[in-house]
């Protein structure tokens, strides 16, 4: 085997952040190279870095590609040599025609003037390739979002490609979409095309990958052969970091439970048969730090947003019950006055205005508790944020400072004031640290404890798993909309968590197998 | 030294707000030193123009006020000319036709609008169609259904009791005659009313620890617009007196300030034209404060109608033909984001002022109306630069 690509000893720095430190990556012509580790091990800024989003020069190390130094200045420039990457997102335009979709941007035309009847037979030929029956003419937003992966694929083939990227590709399809992607993956390999992966579901890599290369923390962790893949070798290699003492001290004192949530079901607001939550149950007591973990994608925020006033979702059943008595949180505001609160994940877009200054964002979600009869109080209104500035320790000039100045760990702090003012009882946090250095992390988990030892139960959605393991004093492990796993602060550990996951998605697999088996 | 560095931060901070009021003064100023310097001089700033001003263009502030409340919302209205047009030929129908009195024309007429504002907002807010595109349809319906109703002709002349609405002053009460005496008390009180609401949000500023304007730029803005209102008091009391629409003007502006700046509601329409998703994530109703901001359209809509109509003491099919732009224009030359969640009331009633003062100028010095347009035109991309200009700095 020839060796296709060689990326050496890559490192690429964000500002403060060391993204990526001493990658190695060695692809051979013709093979599967599934790329594995967790959420934000830095598997996606290496496949910028190799695609030229980020350009030659803004990275160290080299990159040879078919025994050549690749230089890279944009996407286009690594498009010219083969090199094509197929994103999460997908980067289709959903009313132009599949033909339009394909050709877009490498156009089949002379002078500027598109030859029609030649781009649609080369469309009906790359569909053929792919295993796609559609007319070329037809609008791409009436395809599923599987067909629509598959046109992706069908596009880096008008474009002669020799190394396809596919960033996980599977993470939004189906079951039986997905074994038809990773059919057509294989396919493509008979005929020479070499391809990456980038997934975390290990049933699929196992089925497809020729090598694994698994990355922790930016680093390269190990490459393992096909013959050698093991569940259990993956798991250690993805997760096998140590854990310094980043968390506050903390004595658990649960109470009786305070909010249960049993037979929760929630349906896709537009797929019609697709079920993002299913037949979730579970408890929060009182003083208790509560995590979800899970993948990316396995339903952990719908699953907070369709509790918190139906703020996700279609069809959802299922009961709540606070201290005992069933509550009806179908709306924001009934939500809130049954004591629950929703810190969002995406703090700027749904959380704040940013616009605006610290006083009105902290009273927005009670501003009935600084008004009379409709008219505010802002002397009160100022108190009351005076107060949470104070409390946690939000660092800013004044309360009338535009929160779009804020640094991220402030701007949390300011959502967390925002919540607090309407008095929850129990506060769900999605992702409470995302996007905040280090010394603000621990004010928030400080102030996460604080909140505990007031009473208030928590749950914290996190995708770090060693947050969750420093913080919480139980743990469910969620996978493809289902709780599939409760672990208590004693039992859990990185590869528990890990293993429930992995195994979950294998038992799904057997299970469909015997299903066929049944049918044959 | 420290004190100037201090001023000019204060000015970058808030130049928005003072300089609307300065290039109002400064239009004033420039024309009329242009036509005292004339070879026929003429005095700009005399009482005929003041009261003038005021007439000619309070259905544009009007509107203006309800604008604002839609555009932070982050829509638009379109149709708010022909719902003028529509509901002014609704006041006249029901006046010269049917014979009713004006106090129940009034009302009627007001019900007549908030129920066209609830037939687009409907759309708008639970639909959630483009506002853009209804209003548009709006517009469209309403000059329709205006010729409709007027059968293509013109509806007049009114009683003198529903001209008033517009062309009325304020009766003297205190049988002073000339100056008029009410006019020189009312102008009396709002000036006191204007320096203990200075000095009480200056007490408020300094107690929630919000950076204080400096004193010299407090007094500056605080003696001109003084000095301003009772020289425009002086004017009027000097003349016939204040006119109805002044005070329909003042108390509504006044009304519209507090509700935007004090109350529940109008907090929660700019945490709505802010960041939609948050607001209702936050617990607020988004749709329907959207309903309500067109309703509430709608009512100053036939407002404005009857004003007009009761001016020109007749509904014509032509009538409010043009006036969504002025109104719009008046909003962002007062300083509304196109994209939502901010602008202030007396910013917009400034804008509408300083559009008003261009028109009458301009047509004083005999500059023609095509002339005139590009003129305005330029004025509103001017102020618009500048408000994106200072945001990107």
């Amino acid at each position: 085997m020839t060796v296709l690509l060689e990326m050496k000893g890559i490192g690429k720095s964000f500002p403060g952040v060391r993204a990526l430190d001493q990658v190695n990556l060695t692809v051979e012509a013709g093979e599967i190279h599934a790329i594995c580790g967790e959420n934000g091990a830095g598997k996606s800024t290496l496949m910028k870095v190799l695609s030229g989003v980020y350009p030659h020069g803004s990275y160290e190390g080299e990159i040879v590609y078919e025994g050549a130094v690749l230089a890279n200045r944009s996407l286009s420039d690594s498009e010219e040599k083969g090199i094509i990457i197929i994103h999460q997102e997908l980067a289709l335009v959903p009313l132009l025609s599949i033909a339009e979709n394909l050709f877009l941007g490498n156009e089949v035309a002379k002078g500027g003037v598109i030859n029609w009847p030649e781009t649609f037979q080369k469309t009906e030929s790359l569909l053929k390739k792919v295993g796609l029956s559609e007319s070329p003419s037809t609008k791409v937003e009436k395809l599923g979002v599987g067909k629509q992966q598959l046109i992706e694929i069908a596009k880096a083939l008008a474009k002669d490609v020799r190394l396809l990227i596919l960033d996980e590709p599977t993470a939004a399809l189906q079951e039986n979409d997905s074994q038809k992607l990773l059919d057509l993956m294989l396919e493509l390999k008979a005929q020479g095309v070499t391809q990456i992966i980038i997934s975390h579901k290990l049933n699929e890599i196992s089925r497809v990958a020729d090598r694994i290369t698994v990355i922790r923390d930016g680093t390269t962790v190990s490459t393992i052969n096909r013959d050698e893949i093991s569940e259990d070798r993956i798991i250690r290699d993805m997760v096998g970091r140590d854990m310094a003492n980043r968390y506050p001290e903390r004595v658990p004192n649960p109470g009786e439970v305070l909010m249960e949530v049993s037979d929760w079901n929630v349906w896709h607001p537009e797929q019609q048969n697709r079920q993002m939550i299913r037949d979730a149950r579970f408890t929060v007591r009182k003083g208790e730090i509560v995590g979800i973990a899970g993948l990316m994608g396995a339903g952990r925020t719908e699953l907070a947003m369709s509790l918190f006033g139906k703020s996700y979702g279609r069809n959802i059943s299922g009961t709540v019950k606070m201290g005992g008595k069933l509550v009806d949180t179908s709306t924001v505001t009934r939500a809130v006055a049954a004591g629950l609160s929703y810190v969002t994940e995406d703090r700027k877009v749904l959380g704040l205005i940013l616009e605006e200054p610290i006083v009105r964002n902290v009273t927005l979600a009670n501003l009935p508790g600084v008004a009379r009869r409709g008219v505010l109080d802002k002397r009160r209104e100022t108190q009351v944020s005076e107060q949470y500035r104070k409390a946690m320790a939000i660092r800013t000039p004044g309360v009338q400072q535009k929160v779009v100045n804020l640094s991220g760990g402030n701007q949390q702090k300011v959502v967390l004031s925002k919540w607090l003012f309407t008095d929850p009882q129990v506060l769900i946090l999605d992702e409470p640290t995302r996007g905040i250095d280090v010394g603000a992390k621990f004010e928030i988990y400080t102030i996460m404890n604080d909140l505990a030892a007031q009473g208030r139960g928590i749950v914290m959605i996190s995708s770090e798993m060693p947050e969750l393991l420093g913080m919480c004093d139980r743990i469910y492990v969620m996978n493809e909309g289902r709780l599939v796993g409760e672990l208590t602060r004693e039992e859990a550990s990185q590869e528990r968590i890990m293993a429930l996951i992995i195994r979950d998605n294998g038992q799904k697999t057997e299970g469909r197998k015997a299903g066929e088996g049944e049918a044959a | 030294m420290s004190e100037e560095k201090g001023l000019g931060a204060h000015l970058g901070g808030h130049l928005r707000e003072n300089g609307m009021l300065v290039a109002l003064i400064t239009i004033v100023v420039l024309f009329s030193l242009i036509l005292s310097f004339q070879a026929q001089p003429v005095n700009f700033v005399n009482s005929l123009n003041i009261t003038n001003l005021f007439l000619q263009n309070g259905h544009v502030i009007i509107l203006a006020l309800g604008m604002l409340l839609i555009i932070v919302a982050g829509h638009i209205d379109l149709s708010v000319g022909s719902v003028a047009a529509f509901t002014g030929a609704v006041a006249a129908y029901l006046t010269v036709k049917v014979g009713l009195p004006f106090y129940v024309v009034i009302p009627l007429t007001l019900i007549v609008g908030g129920v066209i504002g609830a037939l687009q907002g409907y759309w708008v807010a639970f639909w959630r169609i483009p506002s853009f595109i209804v209003t548009l349809a709006g517009m469209m319906v309403f000059r329709g259904a205006t010729m409709w109703l007027l059968g293509g002709q013109n509806i007049g002349p009114f009683p003198k009791a529903f001209q008033a609405l517009s062309n009325g002053f304020i009766p003297d009460l205190t049988g002073i005659g000339r100056p008029h005496g009410l006019t020189l008390i009312v102008i009396a009180i709002a000036i006191g009313l204007q320096f203990w609401l200075g000095f009480r949000s200056r007490a408020r500023d300094a107690e929630f620890g919000i950076a204080a304007e400096p004193p010299a730029l407090f007094w500056g803005r605080n003696v001109i617009i003084a000095a301003a209102t009772a020289f425009v008091g002086w004017q009027l009391a000097g003349f016939r007196g204040l006119p109805n629409v002044m005070v329909v003007l003042a108390v509504l502006t006044a009304l519209y300030a507090f509700f935007t700046e004090n109350t529940v509601t109008g907090r929660r329409i700019y945490a709505l034209g802010g960041n939609e998703k948050a607001a209702k994530l936050s617990g607020i109703r988004t749709d329907r404060l959207v309903f309500l901001c067109f309703v509430n359209m709608g009512v100053l809509a036939a407002l404005a109608g009857m004003i007009v109509t009761a001016r020109l003491n007749s509904a014509t099919p032509k009538a409010g033909t043009g006036f969504e732009l002025d109104a719009i224009a008046s909003v962002f030359i007062g300083g509304a984001s196109m994209t939502g969640g901010s602008g202030k009331i007396i910013g917009v009633v400034i804008g509408a002022l300083i559009m008003g003062v261009m028109n009458m100028g301009m047509s004083m010095l005999s500059i023609g109306i095509d002339y005139q347009q590009v003129i305005k035109g330029l004025v509103l991309l001017a102020a618009v630069i500048f408000d994106v200009y200072n945001k990107n700095k």
